[in-house]
């Protein structure tokens, strides 16, 4: 049992400088033994770096960190699963040709001859301990990413952390598997783990915190319990004003038929069907929003639709003509934008900022003249859009990859949002956006609807495809279920799509 | 108890501007080091050594006109193959594109008639460009069509290029007047590259060379096509996404470093040697040691200047080295083999940092200890 009065970790006057950015401020926090800890804050705050301070990759600048009551010096992420921290990344870093068993020793001292009856048991253990539930002999490729989660989990339990920092672990799940992992943390804290969970949504945070810090621009604003807190305080102090949490949506003429989809097939990287059969079409102004419990197909369909996945059967039509199987360039350049649900699809994190934001209009004017790319224009261009999006980067030279998650997002969005596209196709758009972004964001495909774009919208997120669409379509088994009007829909009958029932309107 | 501190490698971020031009010059330094040792094995001591390989190199007029002349095929074949890791292209066949080139060279210089003396080097150049280009896109169409890897295709395309020059030369394009040598007949006036002075610098493919690696940087960074390269490089998956053309794309550089290598190869026959020889005699692997070239340059077409002179230096320097000291001619392929190794070991040092770690102190240290550290 943890002595509760000795805080699991303290952590005191952090600072950490990078170039152009104060990531952390002189941060103080305290995550008392056994409790689970909401971490809050716009993106950039610096929620991840001082998780990445105390997990060891990056070393402070200033201040002390206490862990158990010691001070400690934690120079590399082995120091810190040494003294029992273990840490799931916002991007999993798991091998997807090995099995899980292989991926929960891998890198294991003294493991030399693979000790597999032994790891087997421990991971069953935690299986029935904490409900992490998964295959031991599954390869990760095959798992979905809840239950590749529950595998960086289980790799940090066997490494003997009693302390483990999540950061933004929600973000790439589906509601179910958000509300597993919500269980399996709380049996953590019960059975005397201590928990730091890093999450934009409010609802998270009472749902399952104990106590929960805000950072703003590298500083902590507040610490509070969270029976002690309500969702608009938390909002305003996580970005110093009062949040609106209300869209305004104009009724908009429907234009002429944008994208028509007949009779649509596609296969998934295992060569299985994913879509089968699939109709539907969207005007020029319209919203449609795909609800569905991810892996039931929309990634391949979008994939499709933008080219980068052969259709096997069945026609794209956009306004009017066969785009079918048409390569991504001939759709680029007939205004299909589209942004993917895994942000390394659709950057590459080593370019600059600037030369992410050109990355699909690199050969086209005012960018490109003739064979040269015209470095001004690339500048004024990125400059731009960086202000208008409110992309936080220390310069617009800075490689993508050091930009926070959320703002990595946002230089997504800025790419793909900012022209005038024909169609656009987006997928869980704001995963990972803080409140104040997501409202941007949300309001970005409105306007984006006025002017006339037809809109593919595919979330998890019930409340944003009910807020945004004009018609939500349900898809189950690579299959719609039906479409309904915006007005006609509400929470049950799409939950009831969603779980395989038919409905034709 | 055992107080061997234990070495530990740490990712890092990001790599620091001066890293990246510290740890090729470091690599070379411990190559030769490394070397020294091997030296002092041989009972020959590695100061002298060194000293006559760098005034052989670069100590005489005629030393630094040699370094010069390997130089040129160096940078040719390097910035080519420079342009070509980038997109992580990996062809290794630069040798045989190459002896193509040398090929096709020759059959215009000796077998092509009725060209006007003024456009006979012109049409070598041309045609050696042309033939290196073909042949690289050999591995290329197989890369990017049936995914086979280009690493293995373009060294096996190396074999055959070198057969088709043995087959040539000791049959079908075996010269009259060559006394039973495996030689073609030696290349016309109009066929031969003019040279500075009595030195064999045949300045003209020089001037290619260095306008290649400009042309080449600007290439990379500041065209579309460039971005391309570096976007395809980079992610490929990316690339696709943004609608690039990833056929075209490989398509592209392994031409441009088959053409290149081709280039070097007419430069060699028709620069040099004035004829088509056994494939040895006309390049002593010129199109491997490019690699090193690049690498050595971390794939920057500009600085492949520098280092394709300092390679060439190394290889003037070592047949010194040979004839004086009485070493064996591998020695060359031991400064080589060397270089490599260190300078590909030491990008880890670009993407790593090393850390050591000293058993007696654990990481948990009592406060007071920590606070006079701190201090
Ligand atoms: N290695 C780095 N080099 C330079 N700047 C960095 C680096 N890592 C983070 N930063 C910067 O530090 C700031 C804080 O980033 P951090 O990733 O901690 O934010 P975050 O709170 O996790 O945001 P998000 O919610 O978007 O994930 C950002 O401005 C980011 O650009
Ligand atoms: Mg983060």
């Amino acid at each position: 049992m943890p002595d509760a009065t000795v805080p699991a970790v303290e952590m005191r006057g952090i600072v950490k400088r990078f170039p152009g950015v104060l990531a952390n401020d002189h941060v103080d926090l305290t995550v008392r033994a056994g409790e689970i800890h909401a971490l809050l804050g716009e993106n950039g705050a610096g929620k991840t770096t001082l998780m990445n301070i105390l997990y060891g990759i990056y070393h402070p600048d200033e201040g002390e960190i206490f862990v158990k009551g010691q001070r400690v010096h934690i120079r590399s992420p082995r120091d810190a699963i040494r003294l029992g921290i273990g840490m799931v990344h916002q991007q999993f870093r798991l091998v997807p040709s090995h099995t899980v068993l292989e991926n929960v020793v891998l890198g294991l001292p003294g493991n030399f001859f693979f000790p597999e009856r032994a790891a087997r048991r421990r991971v069953q253990e935690f299986a029935q301990q904490y409900g992490l539930h998964v295959d031991p002999d599954a390869r990760i490729w095959q798992l979905s990413a809840g239950e590749q989660q529950r595998v960086e989990i289980i790799k940090a339990l066997y490494r003997g952390a009693d302390i483990l920092i999540l950061d933004e672990p929600t973000s790439m799940l589906t509601p179910r598997e958000i509300e597993e992992l919500m269980s399996i943390v709380r049996r953590m804290a019960d059975e005397g783990h201590t928990v730091v969970f890093i999450t934009h949504k409010l609802d998270e945070v009472f749902a399952v915190s104990d106590r929960v810090t805000v950072l703003r621009q590298g500083r902590v604003i507040a610490t509070r319990e969270t029976a002690h807190t309500d969702k608009r305080e938390l909002a305003r102090l996580m970005v110093g004003r009062d949040v609106l949490f209300r869209l305004e949506k104009h009724p908009v003429a429907i234009g002429s038929t944008a994208l028509e989809v007949q009779d649509l097939h596609v296969r998934n990287d295992r060569g299985l069907p994913a879509v089968r059969g699939v109709s539907f079409s969207i005007a020029a102004g319209e919203i449609l929003g795909i609800a569905g419990v991810a892996g039931n197909g929309q990634r391949e369909l979008v994939e499709a639709l933008a080219g980068l996945r052969p259709v096997e059967k069945g026609r794209v039509l956009l306004n009017g003509e066969d785009v079918t199987n048409r390569s991504p360039r001939a759709l680029v350049q007939r205004g299909v934008c589209y942004v993917p649900g895994e942000r390394i699809v659709g950057t590459v994190p080593n370019l600059s900022v600037a030369e992410n934001l050109i990355l699909k209009t690199y050969d086209q004017a005012p960018v490109c003249r003739g064979i040269f790319l015209d470095s001004r224009s690339v500048a004024s261009h990125a400059d731009s859009l960086i202000e208008q999006y409110a992309v936080a980067t220390p310069s617009r030279e800075t490689p993508l990859k050091l930009l926070s998650g959320g703002n990595i997002q946002r230089t997504i969005l800025a790419r793909e949002t900012s022209g005038e596209p024909t169609l656009l196709m987006a997928a869980h758009p704001t995963s990972g956006l803080d409140v104040g972004a997501t409202e941007y964001i949300r309001q970005v495909l409105l306007s984006q609807r006025e002017k006339g774009t037809a809109i593919l919208l595919v979330s998890e997120d019930l409340e944003e495809i009910l807020q945004l669409s004009d018609r939500i379509a349900v898809m189950y088994n690579g299959e719609l279920m039906g479409i309904l009007p915006a007005d006609q829909a509400d929470l049950e009958t799409i939950g009831m799509m969603m779980a395989g029932v038919h409905r034709t309107p | 108890m055992n107080s061997l501190p234990r070495i530990r490698l740490e990712k890092r971020l990001d790599t620091p501007r001066w890293l990246g031009i510290a740890t090729p010059v470091f690599s070379v330094l411990a190559a030769l080091l490394v070397i020294a040792l091997i030296f002092g094995l041989l009972g020959v001591n590695p100061l002298i050594a060194y000293a006559r390989i760098f005034t052989g190199a670069f100590g005489s007029l005629y030393g630094l006109s040699e370094t010069v002349t390997k130089a040129i095929p160096l940078m040719l074949a390097g910035v080519g193959l420079a342009v070509a890791f980038r997109t992580r292209v990996y062809n290794i066949g630069a040798e045989g594109q190459l002896l193509i080139g040398a090929i096709c060279a020759t059959g215009v210089a000796l077998f092509v008639p009725g060209i006007p003396d003024g456009l006979r080097l012109p049409a070598m150049f041309g045609a050696g460009a042309l033939g290196g280009a073909l042949w690289a896109l050999i591995p290329a169409v197989l890369k990017a069509r049936l995914r086979i890897d280009e690493v293995l295709t373009s060294l096996m395309t190396v074999y055959i290029a070198s057969e088709l020059v043995n087959h040539l030369v000791y049959g079908p394009w075996k010269g009259p007047g060559e006394w039973g040598f495996p030689y073609t007949d030696k290349f016309p006036l109009a066929a031969q590259i003019p040279r500075i002075g009595i030195t064999r610098v045949h300045y003209p493919t020089l001037i290619l060379a260095l306008l290649a690696a400009v042309l080449a940087y600007i290439l990379v960074q500041r065209t579309r096509w460039g971005f391309e390269i570096r976007v395809t490089g980079e992610n490929p998956e990316a690339a696709r996404y943004a609608g690039m053309n990833y056929l075209r794309t490989v398509m592209l550089v392994m031409a441009l470093s088959g053409a290149l290598a081709g280039i070097a190869g007419v430069g060699e026959v028709a620069g040099i040697h004035y004829r088509l020889r056994y494939p040895q005699g006309i390049s002593p692997g010129y199109g491997f040691t490019a690699i090193i070239v690049a690498w050595l340059a971390r794939l920057n077409p500009l600085g492949v200047i520098l280092t394709s002179l300092l390679i060439g230096g190394l290889l003037v320097g070592g047949d010194a080295i040979q004839l004086a000291m009485g070493l064996p001619s591998a020695t060359v392929y031991l400064f080589n083999g060397m270089i490599l190794l260190f300078v590909l070991g030491g990008d880890l040092f670009t993407r790593y940092r090393i850390r050591m770690e000293f058993p007696g102190r654990t990481v948990v240290t009592p406060v007071r200890l920590e606070q006079e550290e701190v201090g």
